[in-house]
């Protein structure tokens, strides 16, 4: 069930353009806890103290942690709204709409499974992991779940041990400043290693050369699109990709699609 | 006990408050965070006689404490509602209300008689308005004669509550909302939204794929205060008055400029609560300043 809930920031990690922001819910009695979340849903986070920001802004979900009753997103400076956002203290409240969207699919028992993030894109990628792991329990799952993550510079690539932690992890960069330079798709992985399933977050050319290199290879492929939108929920119809079944809302039949429902 | 009914011809609102059409889906959408039940209707989205896909990607830009939107009345047509949607939504606790568009007169008809026939829908609103559509909707609402034609033959095939919901892209709203009465409307509906444009000066292109479109949220309140208190002077057919309420006291504004119930529209993706927060609002402010029926608010303004 999607619910309204005011979070407290309560632990704050800043980057160069992003901020990880650990939020709990706002301390009430008796204490909210978290809706259930699938790996590769998001947020719609009120901005409030921006004037330039009166819609929501969709974050995709970086990690929930049930036990201690958190979520982390994790937040690139884009524009006003999410400049707002990454620049907010501990401390700070924030009115969040979750979970929303339909998340990745949960891969078999025995894929090999390769996430493929750019950029900002690496953002949902370590909770689905972490969903992976939790399903095929009593495995070694750590070989069967692998990262490639991609960045312009060295920069762009944040929290690396987080991602570390549940899978391998291989780095592409454009200027070379950290692992093999060039592309995602340039990455010699591609040679050698057994991949059943691949699921890419990031900006829409990086994911349309992952579709392109896994139609090639026969490989199954979800990616998770970020159109622009207004009420996260489906309501509008702002946020369309134009699929093989129509028009689709990103934020409710998505963000998550399957690249055979897609026109590209 | 604060009454909030209100009474429209044909039609009983627990409370004035309604969702605008576009911005609550089928009402399923926001069943997680408003009960139904405590609203006085739900706007379901613009309906047409055959499917629309709409118009493309980008069809959103946001502006400042607004945003537009050139959707282009994307549905699947009113068999389709009629066939799957309807039982779905038809025993809501409130009175579920269809709006209806087209792009001429022979399918805004088409559809209106197909609406009538379903036992749990009180109420059409036609929407002669939307911006976005090449040929029709607005052009329709745009001239008197349009207005009058489009909802005279309407009113010819619909039997119930006829719900007229005009353009605020006119230069004299009161003379189409005359036009929309003289014609056989039971009630208007505005405003809709107003045609606007965003640029992206970087790459010099239009934001939006059909370059304008319709602009809504908070911004356009008091251009919608204004016009609703023009036509309820206007008129002797109730008032429904929209056009970035986001509270109670927008509400409320609306009720003393004339209108006899509210809708609210883009305030919906904002708080996806709110719609039940302004129908409490509303009693809250009846017991704050003594008012025993939110009827008395309706035209309460006090001018000079």
């Amino acid at each position: 069930m999607k619910q309204i809930i005011d979070f407290t920031i309560i632990e704050k990690l800043a980057f160069q353009r992003a901020a990880l922001l650990r939020l709990h819910p706002v301390e009430t009695f008796p204490e909210t806890s978290l809706p259930e979340i699938c790996g590769g849903q998001f947020v719609n986070v009120r901005v409030d103290g921006c004037d330039k920001a009166y819609l929501r802004r969709p974050i995709s979900i970086h990690d929930v942690d049930y036990q201690n009753n958190t979520i982390d997103l994790l937040i690139q400076e884009k524009h006003e709204g999410t400049k707002t956002l990454c620049a907010l203290p501990v401390g700070a409240k924030l009115n969040i709409v979750l979970p929303l969207g339909n998340g990745f699919t949960m891969p078999e028992k025995d894929d090999n499974v390769l996430l493929i993030g750019g950029g900002i894109g690496i953002a949902p990628l370590l909770f689905f992991a972490k969903t992976i792991h939790d399903n095929i329990q009593g495995r070694d799952a750590i070989h069967h779940v692998s990262f490639l993550l991609g960045g312009r510079t060295k920069d762009d690539l944040m929290l690396l041990d987080r991602f570390r932690s549940v899978g391998d992890v291989f780095i592409t960069t454009n200027d070379g400043s950290m692992g093999e330079k060039g592309f995602v798709t340039d990455h010699s992985l591609w040679n050698t290693m057994k991949i059943n399933k691949i699921y890419a977050c990031g900006p829409m050319p990086m994911m349309k050369a992952v579709a392109k290199v896994a139609r090639e290879k026969g490989i199954w492929c979800e990616v998770s699109l970020e159109n622009q939108m207004a009420c996260g929920i489906g309501a509008c119809l702002c946020c369309v990709e134009n699929t093989k079944e129509g028009n689709l809302c990103v934020c409710k039949e998505g963000p998550v699609f399957n690249i055979e429902r897609l026109l590209w | 006990m604060v009454k909030t009914e209100i009474k429209l011809k044909g039609l009983t609102l627990k409370n004035p408050v309604m969702t605008a059409s576009g911005t609550f889906g089928y009402g399923e959408e926001y069943s997680d965070f408003v009960d139904l039940s405590e609203l006085g209707g739900i706007i379901v989205k613009g309906t047409t006689l055959h499917h629309r896909e709409g118009n493309p990607y980008p069809r959103m830009a946001e502006t400042p404490m607004g945003m537009l939107n050139c959707v282009g009345l994307q549905n699947k047509g009113v068999d389709y509602f009629i066939e799957t949607i309807y039982p779905r939504i038809k025993d809501f606790e409130t009175n579920v209300i269809v709006n209806v568009s087209g792009s001429n007169i022979d399918d805004y008809v088409t559809a209106a008689a197909k609406i009538d026939a379903l036992d749990n829908i009180p109420v059409i609103e036609l929407n002669v308005s939307c911006p976005n559509v090449k040929q029709g909707g607005m052009a329709f609402g745009v001239t008197c004669s349009g207005i009058e034609q489009v909802t005279k033959a309407v009113r010819e095939v619909y039997h119930k509550h006829l719900m007229v919901k005009l353009s605020p892209n006119v230069t004299n709203i009161a003379e189409i909302a005359l036009a929309a009465e003289a014609a056989g409307a039971d009630s208007v509906s505005l405003i809709n939204t107003l045609l606007g444009m965003a640029i992206d000066a970087e790459t010099r292109k239009p934001i939006l794929s059909m370059v304008t479109g319709g602009l809504s949220g908070a911004c356009v309140k008091p251009v919608a205060l204004r016009m609703v208190w023009q036509v309820a002077k206007a008129v002797k057919i109730p008032v429904i008055g929209l056009g970035g309420i986001s509270s109670a006291t927008d509400a409320i504004e609306f009720l003393l400029a004339g209108a006899s119930a509210i809708q609210i529209g883009t305030a919906n993706f904002i708080d996806p609560a709110i719609s039940g927060k302004v129908a409490k609002g509303i009693v809250e402010y009846c017991e704050k300043h003594g008012v025993k029926d939110v009827n008395e608010l309706v035209g309460g303004l006090i001018v000079g």
